[in-house]
């Protein structure tokens, strides 16, 4: 076989591939668009605001409805929004003071 | 068949290294002969045989190919002219490695568009005649010094050319070899090809098989 | 065959050969390209997957949110707040919320507890999501006790854990009925987190915002538009971070891949010189190393997406887990909805397949206008 008509039919085939992943796009499962439709109606009902992808500070966990000033304000095991915040390990002491504080103080957080 | 009057070469032309490799060649080539040019290194034959094969274009100067003017012509037309007239075998033999023998003498018909399996007919023909069946799969690299000829040779033969340009074709051959090439070049002549070749072996240019010997010395003809 | 085409294959088939010479070489080139096609196209294809989710799925929060402001910290609503907003034309129906953080010492994961109507939760019960259940082993009819911030335990029973399906926006959730909620916190009575407004007209909800505005100048309103805005700057924010961290890798493939298709060997410009002498025009060389440049790139060009496009919509992008889920404990399990931004494709397919062949001609283009005489000449 020439090596032109094999390197040609892989190309081709992957080109389908391609082709059918993107027509499965325009056709959405039935099962997704109900799973959409129904976290919709979970939003509405709960009135939330916001995605609970990052659940570590309340500036993070609802950025919607955080005010200005909120990333210095959280436990100090939060870190504020900036890159090098999501590459940097907090300080471990830092959420170890918190630990001992939880619960013992007399005024809400 | 071929008229080449006044050539004249230069390399580096206007540089401070400018060399004239040619001082104008008047000269007439018949078809169906087989030419030998002689001459020792540096004397210009190959230049000319650059020159007439259309692999470069003389500084002043006409060439005349089968009575057209093909010296001033723009690259793709010369490059036409190149691949349907002539074939070369090059002295290195100048094979591509990695490469199959089969693989390197259909390459230069790839720009023709001919279909491949044609190629390959034409090509296992061509090794037929040349004794070389055989090796046809087998990487060049691999070949010894004659069979590497052999498949130069059928490379040069592969779009059916009427002219067989040959460059030191023995230099790189024992006596058997070159005896053995010298037989294959009288198969061309009986085919109807016009055969030039540039040699200082006097096993080439003594031998019968060479209709005509042209010498050249310092860019110029010398007496035949 | 049409001469042109097959021309064509004959190109293909000598830079396929070619190629095979230096198997190892490129096979390793194309499988460093693929990976860097997956890893930008996976970045591409969640990050837009993500960002349609978000903005479909949070279409349906509160058109206004109302905050009260108190130095600059978001503060709670006095009693009587709501009634001093009157009524305003457009608005349907004003509500207060009750909502907060609670910090787990167990997982040191924060939790969104939330208050609910008691026909929702009864007292003494609580719903909460599926990656918090999953975390703390909870089913329905478990009990568990958090330590209020006052220092007294609490114990709710589970009645309900909300579904799997909604764990992108309800993993860390607990639901409590009110009386529990102010119990637990200790919230002031007739106090609320913050006013949830639903307007009927969206052409009205910047009036009625300047309106809250001006009636109640210590307020802020957050409208469902900024809340969705948020959502693309988020993201944005995060794929900065991931392309920063990834602008070495691509550095350091376009360093090889500079180096692999234009340090032209004095091997390959003796072919290139070889071909010529045989009959091969300029264009022809160009040509096929056209062809191996298209055939390399866009090989690893379609590779890479679809390995990317199976890493995020089948296997749930778990590449980008860590990054994304940064300190927190709590992240949640989540399968996208397949779309794709054709644009954005369009353009990693012209950044892949482009600049690869280009560097692949550039000194092929100055190997291949040498006279062909050269070969005869060395």
């Amino acid at each position: 076989m020439r090596p032109s008509s094999v390197v040609i039919g892989l190309l081709a085939a992957l080109v389908l591939v391609v082709l059918a992943l993107l027509a499965s796009i325009l056709h959405p499962a039935e099962t997704d668009m109900q799973k959409l439709a129904d976290n919709r109606a979970i939003v509405e009902k709960y009135g939330l605001t916001d995605l609970a992808l990052f659940t570590e500070a309340r500036y993070t966990r609802h950025p919607s409805q955080a005010d200005l000033h909120s990333a210095f304000q959280d436990h100090p095991g939060a870190l504020e929004h900036f890159p090098t915040g999501s590459l940097l390990a907090p300080r471990p002491s830092s959420i170890n003071s918190h630990e001992s504080l939880a619960g013992k103080t007399t005024s809400p957080d | 068949m071929i008229e080449l009057s006044n050539i004249k070469k230069a390399f580096n032309q206007g540089q401070p290294n400018e060399y004239w490799a040619l001082h104008g060649i008047d000269l007439a080539l018949e078809a169906g002969k087989v030419t030998a040019f002689r001459g020792p290194s540096g004397s210009g034959k190959t230049t000319l045989l650059t020159i007439v094969g259309c692999l470069s274009r003389p500084t002043s100067g006409r060439v005349r190919f089968k009575g057209e003017d093909i010296s001033g012509l723009p690259e793709r037309f010369l490059t036409d002219i190149r691949r349907q007239s002539f074939g070369f075998v090059f002295q290195q033999f100048n094979l591509i490695k990695g490469l199959s023998a089969l693989e390197n003498v259909i390459l230069p018909a790839f720009p023709t568009g001919r279909p491949r399996h044609e190629l390959v007919t034409a090509a296992e023909g061509i090794f037929d005649q040349l004794k070389l069946g055989h090796r046809s799969t087998a990487k060049v690299e691999w070949l010894s010094g004659g069979e590497q000829q052999r498949v130069a040779i059928a490379r040069a033969l592969i779009n059916d050319p009427e002219v067989i340009i040959a460059d030191e074709p023995t230099a790189n051959l024992d006596t058997a070899l070159s005896k053995e090439f010298m037989s294959i070049l009288e198969g061309f002549t009986a085919t109807g090809k016009t055969v030039l070749l540039t040699s200082h072996d006097p096993l080439v240019v003594d031998s019968t098989a060479v209709h005509r010997v042209v010498g050249m010395r310092d860019g110029r003809l010398t007496e035949d | 065959m049409n001469p042109w085409l097959e021309k064509q294959r004959h190109l293909i088939d000598f830079t396929l050969a070619s190629l095979g010479r230096r198997k190892t070489k490129n096979i390793g080139l194309l499988l460093a390209y693929t990976l860097l096609v997956f890893v930008l196209a996976s970045l591409t294809l969640f990050t837009h997957a993500l960002r349609s989710e978000a903005s479909f799925v949070l279409a349906g929060s509160p058109e206004v949110i109302l905050q009260r402001m108190v130095a600059g910290r978001h503060d709670l609503i006095p009693p009587n707040y709501i009634e001093k907003i009157g009524r305003i034309r457009g608005v349907q129906k004003k509500e207060g919320r009750l909502w907060g953080y609670y910090y787990d010492t167990v997982l040191n994961a924060n939790y969104t507890f939330m208050a609910r109507s008691a026909d929702e939760v009864a007292d003494g019960y609580i719903m909460v999501g599926n990656a918090l259940a999953r975390e703390r082993g909870l089913a329905a009819h478990n009990t568990i006790s958090f330590r209020s911030y006052s220092g007294k335990l609490f114990t709710f029973e589970v009645s309900a854990v909300l579904s799997p399906d909604s764990e992108l926006l309800s993993a860390d959730l607990v639901l409590l009925s009110e009386n529990d909620f102010r119990r637990f916190f200790e919230y002031p009575a007739g106090h609320f987190t913050d006013i949830a407004l639903s307007v009927a007209n969206p052409q009205e909800v910047r009036n009625i915002a300047a309106k809250l505005s001006s009636a109640l100048p210590d307020s802020r309103p957050i409208l469902r538009e900024e809340v969705l805005r948020t959502y693309q700057s988020v993201f944005d924010w995060r794929e900065g971070i991931v392309l920063t961290v990834l602008a070495g890798a691509i550095l350091a493939f376009a360093i090889l891949a500079w180096e692999k298709a234009s340090g032209l060997s004095a091997e390959e410009k003796r072919e290139i010189g070889i071909l010529k002498a045989i009959g091969w025009e300029t264009g022809d060389v160009i040509r096929m190393k056209t062809w191996e440049g298209l055939l390399i790139s866009l090989s690893a060009f379609l590779l890479g997406f679809i390995a990317a496009y199976v890493h995020v919509f089948h296997f749930d992008a778990a590449v980008f887990e860590p990054v994304l889920k940064g300190w927190s404990v709590l992240y949640p399990r989540f399968t996208l909805v397949p779309t794709v931004d054709g644009l954005q494709i369009a353009t990693l397919f012209f950044f892949t397949v482009f600049p690869y062949t280009a560097a692949v001609l550039v000194p092929i283009w100055r190997a291949a206008i040498t006279d062909p005489d050269a070969v005869m000449r060395a």
